[in-house]
Formats: C-alpha cells, structure tokens, sequence
C-alpha cells in the first residue's frame, strides 16, 4: 500500500522533513521509491521563482536532446542544480546518469504574455520534451512549472536520499510545500512516470490506493485534454480530474469531492443545491471514482487539499503546529515530524470531508 | 386396405406428437377442453382383440368401438407442444412429445403464405453473453463491497446528458448556480419492463405487468419503469398518479396517440418518458401486425380503430432520414409534453447502428434522449417466420461498438445507451444486465422473461410461439376472454416482483466483489471471457 504525505509550512525546509514524515510509516516492503513535488523553493532557485523550472532524469544523449529542443525554441537557460549522486554500489537506487533542474526564462514573444498563454507553452513544451525522450529512450522529464521541483527515483527512499545527499541540508533545497510519495507502482512493471506524485500545470496530486474506475475515467479524460496521457497510474485519474474541474471548467474547489464521490441520489433530492449537484453527476458520471482512495493534492496556489473516497477504506491524518502543517496515511509519520503538536487537534477526515490548508496555515474542513 | 397417398399429412408430419396412454384415460375430456389449438378431438376407434380364457387357448376374436382422444392431422391444428393437455390431466396420461421427423416447415406455406408465429429466434440462440465472466474480482488492494451491508446505487439515466462544458453553470459566491433549464433526465431502475401493447398483450397480462412495476415503486422503492408498447392506454392510467412510471411509446402505426393527446391536460404527472419505436430487434425492417382476431372491443377502443388486421409500416411515413426524424419527431414529442419528458428512440440493432447513433449524439438540439438497440434475440408476438429467424443483428458486440464510438469522441453516456433482445434468456437477467451494463449500456430491457414470468411455455426450440394466433393456451397474447381468464393477475404481477426483487440482490452480488457501489458502466476491465474471437471484438482480456 502507498503511504503519502505532504508538509506546509510558514518557513522554509528542507526535504529530510519529508523524509522523515514518511519512513516511519514503512510497512513490509512498501518502500521501493521515493518521489516529491516541492513548490515555492528556496536556495539555489530562489532568484527566479517566477521563472519555468524543469525536473528531468536523462542520458547524456538525453541531455543534449533537451538543450538542444529547448535553445531552438527561444528558452533561456538561467540557475541550474545538477546534484552529483553519491557512487556507492552498497546504496539501493536505480540511478539515471543524470538528473537535471534548470530555470529557465521564457522565449522572448512570451514575456508579454498572458499567465494563461505561459502555462500552455509549459505544457506544451513538456510534453514536446517528453516525446522526444520517450521516443529515444532517454530520459524523464516530470514538470516544468515556476517555483515546482520534481524528484522521482527507483529504490530505498533511505538510499536514494543518500546518493541525493538530501540528509545534509545546505541550505541548496528548500521548500515551503512537499508532496512526497515513497512507492513505486510494484503492481505492475515498475515505470518512473508511474510513481506518485504527478504534475500537470501547476497541479500536484498523490493518492493511496486503488480507483476501481480506472478505465472509465481513463477512457473519458483521454478526449478531453491534451496533457491528460500516460495513465501508467489509476491515481493519474484524479490529478486530470483535479485539474478539469479547477483550471478547464473554473468551478470551485469544492465541486470536486462532488465530481469524484457524489452523492447517492436519494441524498441529492434533499439538498437545496441538489439539482446543481443532479447535473453535475449526470455530466461528469465518467470521472467518479470507485475503491478505497486517499488524495492528497497540491494546488497552483500553494494550497492542499486532502480528501478520501465516500467508502472512506484508506486512512490519513492532518495534524501542525503554529508553523508548519502535514498530512500523512499514518499518525506515525506526523509523530516524528511533529512531536510536540496538540494530537486532540488532529483530523482525520471522513468519508464526505474535504481539508484544505492555506498559506496561512488555516485548516479548513468542510462536508461535501 | 387403403392405398397410401404420399401427400397426405398424417401426424407424423406435424412437429409435436400428442402420446396418450389409454390405460390411464378415463376420458374425463379436460385434454380437449384445454387444447386452444384444437389439436386433439375425441374419437371412435375400431378396436379388435383377441381374448383366450380357458386353462387351453381357445382364441377368440372381438370387435368392439372404444372412445379415444386423437390428435388432428392438419397444419391449422398443428399441436404446438404447449403442454396444456398435459398440465391439466388429472391421470397423467397425455403428453406432447417433440418429433424430430417433422416436416412442418415444407408443408405450412400453405396457400401461398408465410410462416408466420410469435416468440423468439430459433436459429440464432446462441449467448456470447454465457461466454463471458465477471472475472475482475477485488483482492487484498481493493476488497470487495458487502452485498448485504453496503450502499449501493443501482440507477441509470433516461434522457439526454449534456458534456460538462455545456451545463449552464455560473460561479456566485464560490457556489454553481444553474442559469437555464436541462434536458429532462429521470434517474430509473437500470431495468426497463419493455414494450409490449395492450394488443399483443391480453388486458390481464398487461395490468400483471402494470401492476408489479407499480407494486417495485411504490413498496419496494425500486423505480422500474413499463413502456405501453404501440396502442395506448387505458384513459384511466394516463390520468392517474401512476402514470409516472409509464414510458409512452409511439411506433409507425401511431396508434392510441389520438387518446394519448386528448388525454394531456387531464394528467396529473408526466410519464417517465417517449419512446420512439423505428424497429424492432425480432423483426427488423417489417412492421407489426395485429390480426384482427385479437382486435377485441376494448383493443378498438384504445386505439381509436375499427374491427380489421392493424398494420404498422415498416418505417415512420414522412421521415426520411436520421436529421429529419430528430427535428420533426423528437421536437414535437418534447413540445407535446413542454420538454419536461425526455424521449428516447428504439432501433432494431443493425450493421449500421453505429452511423445512427453518432448522428444522434451529434443532435443541435439536444433531445435525443436514449438509444435503445433491439437485438435479434428479441422476442416479439407476430411476424413471419423468415424474419424472426433470418433477420436481425446480436445486440452486445453492437452495443459496445455503439459505446467506443462515442468514447473515441469523448460523449459516452451523453446518450444513455439501453440495451435489450435476449436479456435473460436462459433465465439469468441480473447476469446478462450486468454484463451488458459493463461492456457500455446505461441499463437493458425485458420483455419475454416477463411473460415467462406470467406463464408463458414459448421458448427457441419450436414451443408453442403461436402469440399470433390469438389462441394463446396461458391467456397472455390473447384477447379470447376464455383464454384470458386462465391468467391470474395478482401471482403472475407477484412472480415478476419477486424475480426483481431477486434480480436487484443478485446485481448487488455482482457489483459486490468487483468492489463498485454505482453501476459500473463500461467497466469492460471487470470482464473477461475464455473466447479468443469474444476477447478481441469486445475488446476485453481473454483467459483460458
């Protein structure tokens, strides 16, 4: 079983904290990856945090594919991390040669333009550059938003933060929101696109669990967006409904728990919004979700969101303290990071619940 | 002696032989009585017996007429192995027993005319459905629902769906206000009680079948809904509260619309919706036929017509193609009722279901409300033979096609999708449904379990199927009121409730293990099937 996490927070961290948030929760050999989405970055990108930052793991060939799709396109390269790994053979990490995070500035006929139009070329250049890689075998690339890093690895978490060195924190790395996941997809084969947390314009969703509508969902949100692909996932499912509901439909965030668990019918008919609620079940029957589901989603706007399935059949818990927030499929994982917070505070959400947690580290809760 | 005469029909020549065991006749009559087809008759049989009954033989040789009962060898008295005779002997002494040296269909064309009959294909019964299992069963990841603890939402949409984009929504206040009406759509039983008109049907068996879908609503909150079938009403239910579980349906005949029309501004709910019927799954292609015989008073009456043979045409007059129909007919079907009942149409499945369904989707107006595809396997009171067994289209590979159609364009359920013909054919309607529901169909319709229910003896392999003759032995397709006498209406509506009632479990049942509380529409990876050829034109994974 998946165990997921997220950590807000007034003021930066580094990724240990997610490290540790999630190794406790380690139960017989789930830990088989790690993979986080880190948004609004401190150190080394701190500069550009308006600017494109791309998260690959490539070949050297890749690389050179990349730089060279990326200058022919007009993108401007500006800070760049390349961590050196770590050379141990004792250390469990599947490693690529070459794992690159790179600011960029946007071609020059984009400066003026809209928020909107920029987000398009983000995507559709990501999804150029995955193309390219995929169709040649080399290399990853998982997001390129402003302010978004992505890091996604096969093998011990333990060991892959070593060869990351992300145990010593030097200030390089840091963050204010982490979604972090520490499984790969062992289901089936093991694919680096399969692992949680996925990203898609600004988007970031991971999920515990299994959607039992995985080819409904999939056979509807393929026609409705370009950038809904890959589906190695069922829990891709709920990021693209995720990103439908917000950013292609503009509905508020609630309608989303009402998309993807609505309510029975006969609850419908009582509801003084209920025949809001009656279309939107009828119109968006494809994208409800069925099985035992935990999500946790990060939005464009830094806030998180945690809800479960209306069966309610996999677990999670919110807990913080003054300064930092998080979420986790274990009460465990929120023990280790968060010692001294009051537990009497901590949610659990229910089956129709919605959390959200904003910059401010307000911790909102409300019934579908 | 008598000179054969080749030509001669003699009973051998007819499909069903009637055995009688004269030891155990007391010739009580009940046999003749019950035979609606006159099949058999009493008669006189010159009998010689020798008889020996001294202590040596002395035979000796007496002749003597004994009463008999003897089956008629005509094709107009054909027995049709309905088993009445056999049902009502106190004695068990007679009984139909099929001949497999008939030679009744070379010798039934009689005058130049047809075969014609009711019931089912026979030559097309085979069950893609019977190849095909519920073989995705939830595991240690995701555990299985309780069928008896568990919620479960078993309903489908009737009426017309439009894509989230198109729903007049706006944002005031971080909440979705609606700013225009919908399409009218009505969240039913995924199970349809299909169409079959007061006509075809005897009054009896219609009010069975009204009143176990009444009885489902309103004890069992179980929202089935009954389509007329072509021919109306009776005035009283259409301007009763009941009428809400009734889908009129308008054929090419039109029959019963003048009452229906007249009677609008008296009802006091709207039906459940229209249905359109264009064809039929049995019968592809050739109209109905109601013979005069069964055109009894209350018939004429209803359908506003005269004692004479009711032909509805092959096709709608005056409609001459798909965009056509959907601006003349669905428009005035929804004006008719001020577009607050949705209308659906029903096409027999065909080659070219597919064109029809994507120009449907494509509707500007959005009033196609559902597509019903008939499948061969359909049953169906009167039709020539050569129809029933030679025309026609198996409805579950067409269904799923008509369900990736709409899938490659991004508008699956916009159209709900109903499918029927052959549902429950050997007696499993809760299996077929859900399969049927897996591979794409928002929900399916019965028809011929229903009369089964009510006591129908028909069956694919040459039983009885005489609906059109208006002799019908279980007093369902009939409208002798001896014959309809023979129907109990209150325990043929109980068999029906009690089947539903079965059914709706054995869904839950279904839907349990594979872990999905709503139904799982196109859930096509919940299926496997251990037939290659299935596999790959369904496109589900094949095992072995």
């Amino acid at each position: 079983m998946c165990r997921i996490g997220a950590i807000k927070s007034k003021e930066f961290f580094h990724p240990s904290a997610a490290l540790h948030l999630m190794l406790p929760q380690q139960e017989g050999h789930d830990n088989s990856g790690f993979a986080m989405v880190m948004q609004d970055l401190a150190g080394v990108f701190s500069k550009h945090k308006d600017k494109p930052l791309l998260s690959l793991a490539c070949t050297q060939k890749g690389a050179k594919l990349v730089e060279d799709y990326m200058e022919a396109n007009d993108f401007r390269q500006l800070a760049e991390w390349i961590p050196r790994g770590v050379k141990n053979v004792k250390l469990d990490i599947k490693a690529m040669p070459y794992y690159i995070f790179r600011n960029y500035d946007y071609p020059e006929y984009y400066r003026d333009a809209s928020e909107e139009a920029k987000g398009e070329l983000l995507l559709d250049t990501r999804l150029a550059l995955r193309e390219l890689l995929e169709k040649q075998e080399q290399g990853y690339v998982y997001s390129f938003w402003p302010d978004v890093l992505t890091l996604k690895e096969i093998g011990d978490p333990w060991d892959i933060a070593t060869y990351f060195k992300l145990w010593d924190n030097n200030g390089d790395l840091m963050a204010k929101n982490v979604v972090v996941q520490c499984r790969q997809n062992t289901n089936y084969d093991i694919v680096r696109y399969a692992a949680h947390p996925f990203f898609l314009q600004g988007y970031t969703l991971c999920a515990n669990g299994e959607n039992t509508f995985y080819t409904k969902n999939k056979e509807y949100q393929k026609s409705l967006h370009r950038g809904y692909i890959g589906f190695e996932s069922d829990s891709q499912n709920f990021l693209y409904t995720l990103h439908y509901v917000l950013q292609e439909l503009k509905w508020p965030i609630k309608y989303y728990k009402h998309v993807i668990t609505p309510l029975p019918f006969n609850e419908l008919s009582l509801r003084s919004d209920g025949a809001e609620l009656r279309a939107i079940r009828q119109s968006l029957g494809s994208l409800e979700i069925n099985g035992p589901n935990t999500v946790i989603g990060m939005l464009p706007n830094g806030n998180i969101i945690t809800c479960c399935d209306s069966k309610k059949l996999r677990p999670v818990v919110v807990g913080g303290d003054g300064t930092m927030v998080a979420i986790a499929s274990e009460v465990c994982g929120l023990n280790a990071i968060l010692p001294h917070r009051n537990q009497e505070q901590d949610v659990y959400p229910n089956e129709r619940e919605v959390v959200i947690i904003n910059d401010a580290l307000e911790v909102e809760r409300w019934k579908q | 002696m008598e000179t054969i005469k080749t030509q001669d029909i003699t009973v051998n020549d007819l499909p069903w032989k009637i055995e009688c065991k004269p030891d155990r006749c007391t010739m009580c009559g009940s046999c003749v009585a019950a035979c609606t087809f006159q099949a058999i008759m009493p008669a006189v049989e010159r009998r010689s017996i020798t008889v020996s009954t001294g202590h040596r033989p002395e035979p000796s040789q007496k002749h003597s007429a004994v009463l008999t009962i003897k089956q008629r060898n005509n094709i107009e008295n054909a027995c049709t192995g309905c088993g009445m005779c056999e049902k009502i002997c106190p004695n068990q002494a007679i009984k139909p027993v099929r001949n497999p040296d008939s030679r009744f269909s070379l010798l039934a064309r009689k005058g130049g005319s047809p075969i014609k009959r009711g019931g089912r294909t026979s030559l097309n019964s085979g069950r893609t459905l019977d190849n095909i299992i519920v073989g995705r069963i939830s595991q240690m990841t995701d555990p299985a629902l309780d069928s008896e603890r568990h919620t479960f939402d078993i309903l489908a949409p009737f009426g017309r769906v439009l894509m989230p984009h198109e729903l007049p929504l706006s944002v005031v206040n971080g909440t979705l206000n609606l700013t225009a009406k919908l399409p009218p759509v009505n969240w039913i039983y995924p199970i349809i009680f299909s169409d079959m008109s007061i006509g075809a049907l005897s009054t009896r068996a219609w009010e069975a079948v009204a009143l176990a879908t009444a009885y489902l609503n309103e004890k069992h909150n179980m929202p089935v809904r009954m389509s007329s079938g072509e021919g109306g009403m009776p005035v009283k239910l259409l301007e009763s509260e009941q009428l809400k579980y009734m889908i009129l349906q308008i054929a090419s005949g039109h029959f019963g619309w003048n009452r229906i029309v007249k009677a609008i501004p008296k009802m006091k709910v709207d039906p459940a919706g229209v249905l359109i019927k264009i064809g039929q799954g049995a019968k592809p292609g050739d109209g109905g036929l109601l013979p005069a015989a069964k055109v009894a008073d209350h018939v004429q009456a209803i359908r506003g017509v005269p004692k004479a043979d009711l032909m509805s045409p092959p096709n709608h007059q005056g409609l001459y193609s798909i965009e056509e129909s959907v601006q003349k007919m669905f428009l005035s079907m929804n004006a008719a009722f001020k577009f607050r009942v949705p209308v659906a149409i029903k096409c027999a499945a065909s080659a070219t279901s597919v064109s029809v369904y994507n120009n449907l989707l494509r509707d500007p107006y959005r009033i196609c409300g559902g597509f019903f595809l008939d499948g061969i396997q359909g049953g169906t009171g009167a039709a020539n033979e050569i129809s029933l067994d030679h025309t026609g289209h198996p409805v579950v590979s067409k269904t799923r096609e008509c369900y990736l159609s709409a899938v490659k364009q991004g508008r699956q359920g916009q159209i709900p999708l109903w499918a029927g013909g052959g549902i429950g054919l050997t007696g499993n309607a809760a299996a077929d449904a859900f399969k049927v529901i897996c591979l794409g169909a928002n929900g399916v319709f019965l028809g011929k379990i229903l009369i089964q229910l009510l006591g129908c003896v028909g069956n694919e392999h040459g039983r009885c199927n005489a609906c059109n003759t208006g002799k019908c032995p279980a007093g369902i397709c009939t409208q002798d009121p001896r014959l309809v006498e023979r129907l109990d209406i209150d325990k043929g509506a109980q068999n029906i409730v009690e089947y539903m009632l079965a059914l709706d479990s054995e869904l839950r049942k279904l839907m349990a293990p594979i872990g999905n509380s709503s139904l799982p529409v196109g859930r096509s990876d919940a299926l496997v099937t251990t037939d290659q050829a299935i596999a790959e034109k369904l496109a589900i994974q094949y095992v072995c």
